[in-house]
């Protein structure tokens, strides 16, 4: 009875009670789901413009990382190693394209995922080696500090961070609605064939796409690196944007984003109010336990594109 | 295979697209094209006939080279538009030299607005964005429907729009030549009536020159200037559209009008 009454109510009544530090919790969740929506968001571009599920976008979201902090090392500004690493996440877009996408060119689904799973390898390696694997700290200069926003206590870093996913996002949204570029790739995501016969180049749409999801794993990377250190387990928040996508619909950009957004949300109140009572770490499992529960009742995700058919 | 043998052949220097003994192979070994050979005048409209799996498709794919995709292979012949060889062309280049395709079943973009579609089809221009609007009001001033719909989803207009906006967006491209795969596809009599004489105005106005593949002989022949009938990947027959009309085996197994002069469309099978 006690535990239905701290399960069920209490919460509630400490929500009701104390809504500055709600909306602390809150903010702090949401601003954790930038990042998340973030990493889903390379997913996202890369399927729907080819159908490749890469299980890579976490590597690569190591791989940018170390490559700006090595560069940093090697005594760039900041301002410095950022075009150069965005120049290099470009390069290795062309050599994916040239090496993996086609070669492989027809081949099912399958055939690609496991590709892109040799590609985890190859970067995680290559990063490495050229950077060496101990954690490095990566200092843009940002304080990490908690500042005060309207009676609430707010991480800094975090605000700023969100900030720049949004304007990205933005960004990105308005090159793809807007110009012809874009719009060449939402037809080949529509319709690879169609847009093939019009003269649409696949290979060309391949390499912006994979170098738009570099970029995006750029910041990613950076985000993440400078909050816990640019280290291996960098590229194991791919697994975190798993449930983002089977939530958000793996070909929605804006189910990527709102994804990320519940999922951090989520899981950071539910570890704040409902964590004491069960025994904290739910911040590890909410994500999935989220995905499960839409794959049961929801399987296409909140936001997963409708199929237009008409007879 | 590759390179050799580009010398110019004297046969029909009029002809606008030219294939030669052409062959295709799907998937290594199925056997598809056995030496096709047509000729296409520039200003006319060719129609290819014949019954489903003739080889009709697979003869404009080879065309516009989108057999690659499926697996298909250009194992044999020689494909000239203009007189220059292009069948190691990527479908790109040929759109860049006039040659569009229509594929079979519209393959509009579902997600794209109408206008998009439209400016899909200019994606391969460079002469600037006042032509490529001249080109939408043209395109719109042949299909008004489509206009009306502008702003639509085309996943959300009828089959009839979508053939016109497969057409329109395929026009955008400023094509010389357009290979136009079954547009008489799923589509009610009277809608097929309207967008063949939508072909035939472009052909007289613009001169446009169409290669039809199509299934309903009738309404292909009614407005062709001449037919080629495959069966089971060959050229079985050949003729102006006025003799294929009159030829009595024609009548029969491909106009159905042995017995009464009965001329409803047949309904179109989905056979890529």
């Amino acid at each position: 009875m006690e535990f239905l009454w701290d399960f069920f109510v209490a919460p509630f009544l400490d929500m009701i009670e104390y809504p500055v530090f709600l909306g602390e919790v809150a903010i702090s969740g949401l601003l954790t789901g930038v990042m998340y929506s973030l990493v889903a968001l390379g997913f996202v571009l890369i399927f729907k413009a080819s159908q490749v599920f890469n299980f890579a976008q976490g590597a690569m979201v190591l791989f940018a990382a170390l490559t700006l902090v090595g560069l940093m090392e090697h005594g760039l500004p900041v301002w410095g190693a950022l075009p150069v690493t965005a120049l290099i996440m470009v390069g290795l877009a062309f050599v994916i394209e040239r090496g993996m996408l086609r070669p492989l060119i027809n081949q099912p689904p399958i055939t690609l995922f496991m590709a892109t799973i040799g590609l985890t390898f190859l970067l995680e390696g290559a990063g490495e080696w050229a950077w060496g694997s101990n954690v490095k700290a990566l200092d843009l200069g940002i304080p990490n500090s908690p500042v005060d926003v309207g009676g609430m206590l707010l991480n800094e870093f975090d605000m700023i961070a969100a900030l720049v996913a949004a304007v990205l996002v933005a960004v990105l949204a308005l090159l793809f609605q807007h110009t012809p570029m874009g719009r060449a790739l939402r037809a080949v995501a529509d319709d690879p064939q169609a847009a093939l016969s019009l003269g649409i180049s696949l290979r060309t749409i391949w390499i912006i796409v994979w170098s738009v999801a570099g970029i995006v794993a750029i910041v990613a990377g950076i985000m993440w690196g400078a909050k816990s250190g640019v280290q291996f387990s960098l590229s194991l928040i791919a697994l975190k944007a798993l449930p983002v996508l089977i939530l958000g619909g793996l070909t929605s950009v804006p189910g990527a984003i709102v994804g990320g957004l519940i999922i951090g949300l989520g899981e950071k109140v539910a570890e704040v109010y409902w964590g004491p009572v069960i025994g904290g770490a739910i911040e590890n499992w909410f994500a999935y336990m989220l995905a499960m529960l839409v794959l049961m009742f929801r399987p296409q995700g909140l936001f997963g594109e409708k199929i237009i058919e008409r007879v | 295979m590759a390179g050799g043998g580009s010398e110019e052949t004297a046969a029909a220097p009029e002809a606008l697209l030219r294939l030669d003994a052409v062959e295709v192979v799907y998937d290594h070994v199925i056997s598809v094209l056995q030496g096709v050979s047509i000729a296409v005048p520039e200003g006319a409209i060719v129609a290819l006939l014949g019954p489903n799996g003739a080889g009709k498709t697979t003869t404009l794919k080879a065309v516009s080279n989108l057999l690659r995709v499926e697996r298909g292979e250009i194992t044999g012949g020689e494909i000239h538009f203009r007189g220059e060889r292009i069948d190691r062309l990527a479908p790109g280049d040929l759109v860049r030299r006039g040659i569009i395709q229509v594929m079979e079943g519209r393959r509009c973009f579902p997600h794209l607005t109408v206008h998009e579609n439209l400016l899909t089809g200019s994606y391969t221009r460079k002469d600037g964005k006042a032509a490529v609007r001249a080109d939408l009001d043209r395109v719109y001033g042949h299909f008004p429907a489509l206009a009306e719909r502008r702003r639509i989803l085309a996943g959300f207009i009828s089959g009839g729009e979508q053939q016109m906006l497969a057409i329109g967006r395929a026009l955008m491209s400023r094509p010389a030549m357009v290979l136009l795969d079954e547009p008489s596809m799923g589509l009610a009599p009277q809608v097929v009536a309207r967008i063949f004489s939508e072909v035939r105005q472009l052909n007289r106005e613009e001169g446009v020159t169409f290669l039809l593949a199509e299934q309903n002989a009738n309404v292909a022949l009614g407005v062709a200037d001449f037919g080629y009938i495959m069966d089971s990947g060959q050229i079985a027959l050949e003729g102006t559209a006025a003799e294929l009309r009159d030829n009595p085996a024609v009548r029969e197994h491909y106009l159905g009008l042995s017995r009464a002069a009965d001329a409803g469309p047949d309904e179109g099978g989905h056979v890529g």
